[in-house]
């Protein structure tokens, strides 16, 4: 029924599509807003679908290779190239394939959400160029086989979130988060742009796989790590490098915020796509390891002892972004720190990084819904101060539901997906070190407190006079939030399926370098 | 259904599909002793008001709990916390670039001295 064509040039196509659209929509958008949102929900609705095609692909075939300009899609090393796999390629494993339906939900949700919510403001021309080009440098980021495209995907992100972070101006304050952005995230790129000169002025190459192949740790090697976890760290909000997440996320637009969450993650990604698949044992597994655990746990802490006295229910929403991104690198720091030792890896180690990739997902799935829930709030009352909110659980009860959802999830209680994937961590790390693991529970519940107390200042309470009139937010806004709901509550209740089918297959893949090595280096040699 | 929804987490295993399960139980059963309660109740009568020792309900805006008053207690009992970690969020893009450049120095020491 699907084309083999389109089953074929997936790769290319998920990020052809969102890419052609972006231009395409603000010269629909002159003839009638209609024409602009059905070419953006059209543009994305193919773009989801197609990436879910080629994630369930990989998933049922093993890693997926798609080389541009390349006679066959899969001829990775040309008989004429010494060896060399020159051309641009993607490399989809089942890690990547795990990122990319985070990304296709995750994009689709928010664009109905928009589509909605945003319908009264000016500039939606540039609005959805610039979402359709996040969505681009995510997917390509995730997809790409070469350090260097990894490069171009995470600079297309980082202008286009820029733009989109200082949409609404907001009297300067939004712009100036929008600079503060920029200029981090143009530093960090920097840094991965000079370790990628060094990968190449060392090992002639860009590909990754064959760097991994070649990859000696040297001293500049080891400089070249340092810039590449630094400024992943940073851009994807691990403490004491996030101080730009509560003004970025703060200031962009909610249904935007949701998607800068996804974006955090793809630069997640690159650090573990780094770490695991360039060095893997070369590396003094145990000391990188305890740095991205050091960062986990003063991520976890920081962050969510930083929201609680927080008044701007997206600035606290957003410290507890920076606080779940520390248990995604405590996880994944524990298998990191075990690595080389295989009875470690096989006791707790894998248990360790399927706990912290399942909480990737999970986070992006409830944290996206609870920014969206603001973003709900703040469209039917104009305001995200907490101090002035109250009562609207009496008028806005789909929402408070889907806040219901959200919350309970990110506090990691039962039955929701946050519980499985924090379970999942708790007890791996605690046969680590058990501190580390008594610190994430007591973060769990310090993340409750902090929701009892939104939802109680935002729902509860009788209704306010000045919010007497409010009334639920449109269907479409609705349908975004549902989707990821939704999402929530099946992976909440079947987090075998999910950790089986999605989690465990990422996990195994991303700590294998040599499968990685050899889907590359093998095809079509 | 068991084997099929059950989590291994290394240590233990969770199934939600028996917590929910569970959990309908219980709900049913505390639905069972709220129907033993008191059936006097009149909704839309003065037993709806609340008793504040006599005196009058103030304005329903004005009774709710605002944010700023919620968690004084926590905040307070960790004010030597708060007044060194707040400070350090000076929303100066001038610090956000030094405490990146500083992480990175110092991961790259960590790194070397550790190879």
């Amino acid at each position: 029924m699907i084309p083999p064509f389109v089953i074929e040039n997936s790769p290319a196509l998920m990020v052809i599509v969102p890419f052609v659209a972006a231009f395409i929509a603000p010269f629909t958008g002159r003839a009638t807003a209609a024409a602009r949102a059905l070419v953006v929900g059209g543009a994305m609705a193919v773009t989801s679908a197609i990436t879910l095609l080629l994630a369930s692909d990989v998933y049922a075939h093993g890693t997926r290779l798609y080389v541009f300009g390349a006679q066959a899609a899969t001829l990775a090393v040309p008989p004429d190239s010494g060896g060399i796999p020159v051309r641009i390629m993607f490399t989809v494993d089942p890690m990547s394939a795990l990122m990319l339906v985070i990304t296709a939900v995750s994009a689709f949700a928010v664009v109905l959400y928009s589509l909605a919510s945003e319908r009264h403001h000016s500039g939606l021309g540039s609005y959805y160029t610039l979402f359709l080009l996040m969505v681009t440098g995510i997917l390509g980021m995730v997809a790409t086989g070469d350090i260097f495209n990894f490069f171009v995907f995470l600079e297309i992100l980082s202008i286009a979130s820029a733009g989109l972070i200082a949409f609404r101006i907001d009297g300067g304050v939004a712009v100036e988060a929008a600079i503060k952005y920029f200029v981090l995230s143009t530093i960090g790129a920097l840094a991965v742009l000079v370790a990628i000169g060094i990968y190449y002025g060392e090992y002639n190459a860009l590909n990754m796989a064959l760097i991994a192949q070649r990859m000696q740790f040297t001293l500049l090697d080891q400089l070249a790590l340092v810039l590449i976890i630094a400024a992943l760290a940073m851009k994807c909000g691990a403490v004491p490098m996030h101080f730009w997440t509560p003004d970025a996320y703060s200031m962009a637009p909610s249904s935007i915020t949701a998607l800068l969450v996804v974006a955090s993650q793809a630069s997640l990604y690159g650090l573990f796509r780094v770490v695991f698949t360039l060095y893997n044992i070369t590396l003094n597994a145990a000391c990188v390891g305890w740095i991205i655990i050091v960062l986990g746990v003063l991520s976890m802490v920081v962050g969510v002892t930083m929201a609680i006295p927080q008044k701007n229910v997206k600035r606290l929403m957003a410290y507890h972004a920076i606080s779940q991104t520390g248990y995604m690198l405590l996880g994944v720091g524990v298998g990191l720190a075990v690595l080389g030792n295989q009875p470690l890896l096989d006791a707790f180690g894998y248990m360790a990084m399927e706990g912290g990739i399942f909480h990737i997902i999970n986070h992006a799935m409830y944290k996206g819904l609870l920014f969206l829930t603001a973003g709900a709030i703040f469209f039917r009352i104009g305001t995200y101060d907490l101090n002035r909110m109250g009562g609207l659980g009496h008028s806005m009860k789909w929402t408070m539901i889907f806040f219901i959802i959200g919350a309970l999830a990110i506090a990691g209680i039962p039955p929701f997906n946050g519980f499985a994937s924090k379970l999942m961590i708790y007890e791996s790390v605690f046969a680590f070190n058990p501190v580390l693991s008594v610190i994430a529970m007591v973060v769990s519940i310090l993340t409750l407190a902090s929701f009892v107390k939104v939802f109680h200042s935002i729902f509860m309470g009788p209704v306010l006079p000045e919010y007497r009139d409010v009334t639920e937010v449109p269907a479409p806004m609705l349908a975004g939030m549902g989707i990821l709901a939704l999402v929530v509550i099946v992976f909440g209740l079947f987090p075998s399926l999910v950790v089986e089918t999605l989690v465990a297959p990422a996990a195994h893949a991303l700590a294998d370098q040599g499968m990685y090595i050899a889907a590359v280096l093998a095809g079509g040699a | 259904m068991t084997v099929l929804f059950t989590l291994d987490t290394g240590a233990g295993l969770w199934n939600p599909v028996i917590w929910v399960l569970g959990a309908a139980v219980a709900g049913i059963i505390a639905l069972l002793l709220y129907s033993l309660g008191e059936r006097g109740y009149k909704k839309g009568t003065a037993q709806e008001d609340p008793f504040l020792s006599g005196n009058p309900e103030p304005e329903k805006g004005l009774v709710h709990v605002r944010s700023g008053n919620l968690y004084w207690g926590f905040l307070d009992a960790m004010d030597g916390y708060y007044r060194r970690l707040v400070p350090l969020h000076t929303g100066d893009l001038h610090d956000y670039v030094l405490w990146y450049m500083g992480m990175t120095a110092l991961f790259l020491v960590v790194v070397v001295v550790f190879r």
